[in-house]
């Protein structure tokens, strides 16, 4: 397997990333590392290239520069086989959901369970009632996407993504569209995941109040800069961060000096 | 929407906009009602190249988002202008336009500017042309690499999604391919016998009708009649997916779309065509027995004469073409499905480009065949 030069501990490492559509650069030279059982955030307004720069890190496209690195070792040009060996660790939402459309929610889970692993249908069927249970749709395993709405389609791909216990677990905006219960029911299992799965976490999300209460480290992409406006901390950003864009997106658009005390994480 | 301080006088004042150089800066009068359902703003006195100074809006009537439209248009038309000066708007107007110089304009998200010279668009249509044939080349390379994948056993799909498939592009079209091949018979037999009677040879009828079908028309109308229904069926279900990401939850649980999504429908194609041709060929010449019949021809003497005329070889031309022609119409389909792009347009164009290129790959495909059978005299 191919190693990175620069040889870090972290669980997830991202190195000198540019991303592009065409000639048209969305984001350069990202740098930033996730820790092992880190529930990293990645915010900044809507357009900037959240769900571009997830998209890069699970490998569904190229980065035009850089790198991205799985516990020291180099996804962005590791082979078609070792990739795959990559992705079956991970557990990944959509922010659509994107369900399959001809599946029930129930055969949606079980199919990556059938796929991998030789489990009596007995027990395929008890896993996917308790995935579905952990999201709050106990019952509605005979339902198709198309029958249950948008915030329980995506809370059903969060039970999808959850089907194989992965290692690293994206979710795009998984708290856009809940209604408030749910959003918090929703935190909380994040963290419970966490806590009992030893899951790594990486949410795109701008809901401040879930970014609060759940993250422990979050990356800020300008939108104007074009680059990554900072990294740390979510609270120590928003209380302490240098950069005025970073202190007005975290307190809501009001404008707030740094308050002492300089953050140990501020690139 | 209506701001501003609405008159007592309920008489529509037209909309202007008046430039006045006062000194050497220049100053924007704003007066009458602008509304869109009112008359067009006339614009009065010389446009200045910089924006106004201030704003005269004394005798503004009501206005709805014709006049910030105005305005903001007139400051994105001075280019570099950082805090345009909104001196003596209203304030409800000011708020508005302030709202809307927030953000400053991202002109490079404005994509490229669309081709322009003749030189240029046949460059790009050369292009695309090279693109879609490298995809057709490389999606036909990856079917034959999923086909051998599951020769040996290496290939995963979920069976059901096959047998669902060969149902739909089996039985499912066993109405509408009974309706055509009978009509196609009968219509040959029509055509046939006012020329055949001229020479009193109408009983040739059935040699007619019954090598058309076998050699020709069975499988090429079934085929087009498959490319309409299934073929399109393919691009729109695949387009759909792609567009929904459903793919790409594919792809990151390490599953190969192409063997999950494209392998079972190549199959399930393939292997019904063929099916579908030789009962297609059958109800053809059934169709021609009955203008036969029609015309003083008995049946049993038809029957025997369409045996004499068609051998095993002709009879198996057509079912041996059927085997390439559901290839192609399953590739054409898959391949427009899996490079739709992701809007709803975009699934509809992807259904039309399947079926376009499928009749095109089996009449060029048919005329290929046809040479080659000539040439080896079958």
């Amino acid at each position: 397997m191919s190693l990175s030069t620069e040889k870090s501990t972290a669980k997830i490492a991202v190195r000198g990333l540019t991303m592009a559509y065409g000639s048209y650069v969305v984001m350069s030279d990202l740098n930033f590392d996730i820790q092992d059982k880190d529930i990293f955030v990645i915010m900044g307004g809507s357009g900037c290239g959240k769900s571009t720069l997830l998209r890069h890190m699970i490998g569904l496209l190229e980065p035009t520069k850089g790198s991205v690195h799985y516990e020291g070792a180099n996804f962005t040009t590791a082979s078609a086989e070792e990739r795959a060996r990559f992705i079956r660790r991970f557990g990944v939402m959509y922010q659509s959901g994107a369900l399959w459309s001809s599946l029930t929610l129930a055969e949606n889970i079980a199919l990556p369970l059938e796929e991998f692993s030789a489990l009596p249908p007995k027990v395929v069927r008890d896993l996917v009632s308790y995935k579905l249970s952990l999201v709050g749709l106990a019952g509605y395993e005979d339902f198709y996407p198309s029958q249950v709405s948008g915030g329980m389609n995506k809370r059903a791909g969060i039970a999808r993504a959850m089907a194989l216990d992965p290692d690293i677990l994206f979710l795009d905006e998984p708290g856009a569209g809940l209604d408030p219960l749910s959003s918090h029911r929703l935190d909380d299992l994040i963290l419970r995941l966490r806590d009992s799965l030893g899951s790594t976490v990486v949410i795109v999300t701008h809901e401040l109040a879930s970014i609060f209460s759940i993250a422990n480290n979050a990356i800020f992409l300008d939108t104007e800069t074009r680059t990554q406006g900072a990294v740390g901390n979510p609270t120590e950003l928003r209380d302490h961060s240098g950069s005025p864009g970073v202190r007005r997106f975290l307190n809501r658009g009001i404008e707030t000096a740094p308050l002492p005390n300089s953050p140990a994480h501020e690139p | 929407m209506v701001g501003a301080a609405v008159k007592n006088d309920k008489e529509a004042c037209p909309p202007r906009a008046a430039w006045i150089q006062d000194a050497d800066t220049a100053v924007l009068r704003l007066s009458g009602d602008w509304r869109r359902e009112g008359p067009l703003p006339v614009v009065e006195g010389a446009v200045p190249a910089a924006l106004p100074a201030r704003y005269e809006t004394a005798d503004l009537g009501v206005f709805d988002s014709t006049l910030p439209a105005f305005l903001l248009a007139r400051i994105r038309a001075v280019a570099g202008t950082e805090k345009p000066p909104l001196d003596g708007l209203p304030d409800n107007l000011r708020g508005l336009m302030d709202l809307a110089l927030a953000v400053p304009e991202q002109g490079e998200a404005r994509g490229p500017p669309a081709a322009a010279s003749d030189l240029r668009k046949l460059g790009k249509l050369t292009m695309e042309t090279g693109e879609s044939v490298r995809l057709m080349s490389e999606f036909i390379g990856l079917s034959v690499l999923s086909v051998f994948r599951f020769v040996t056993g290496r290939a995963r799909f979920r069976s059901t999604d096959f047998w669902l498939t060969l149902q739909e592009c089996g039985i499912e079209a066993l109405p509408i391919v009974s309706l055509i091949s009978f009509l196609i018979g009968l219509i040959l037999a029509f055509v046939g016998n006012v020329q055949l009677a001229n020479f009193g040879a109408n009983i040739f009828v059935a040699d007619l009708v019954g090598i058309a079908m076998v050699r020709e028309m069975g499988v090429v109308m079934t085929s087009i009649i498959m490319s309409g229904r299934t073929g399109a069926a393919f691009a729109a279900h695949l387009g759909s997916m792609k567009a929904n990401e459903e793919i790409d939850a594919l792809r990151t649980f390490g599953l190969n779309p192409f063997d999950f999504l494209v392998l079972p429908r190549l199959l399930a194609l393939v292997l019904m065509l063929p099916l579908l041709t030789i009962y297609s060929n059958i109800i053809g010449i059934l169709g021609g027995m009955l203008v036969g019949a029609a015309v003083g021809i008995p049946p049993v003497l038809y029957w025997t004469q369409t045996l004499i005329a068609i051998n095993l070889t002709t009879a198996s031309l057509g079912v041996f073409k059927s085997f390439f022609f559901a290839a192609a119409i399953a590739i054409c389909g898959c391949l427009h499905g899996m490079h739709a792009g992701d809007s709803s347009a975009a699934v509809g164009q992807a259904t039309t480009r399947a079926v376009v290129a499928s009749i095109t790959a089996i009449i060029v495909l048919d005329s290929l065949f046809a040479t080659i059978f000539t040439l080896l005299e079958i």
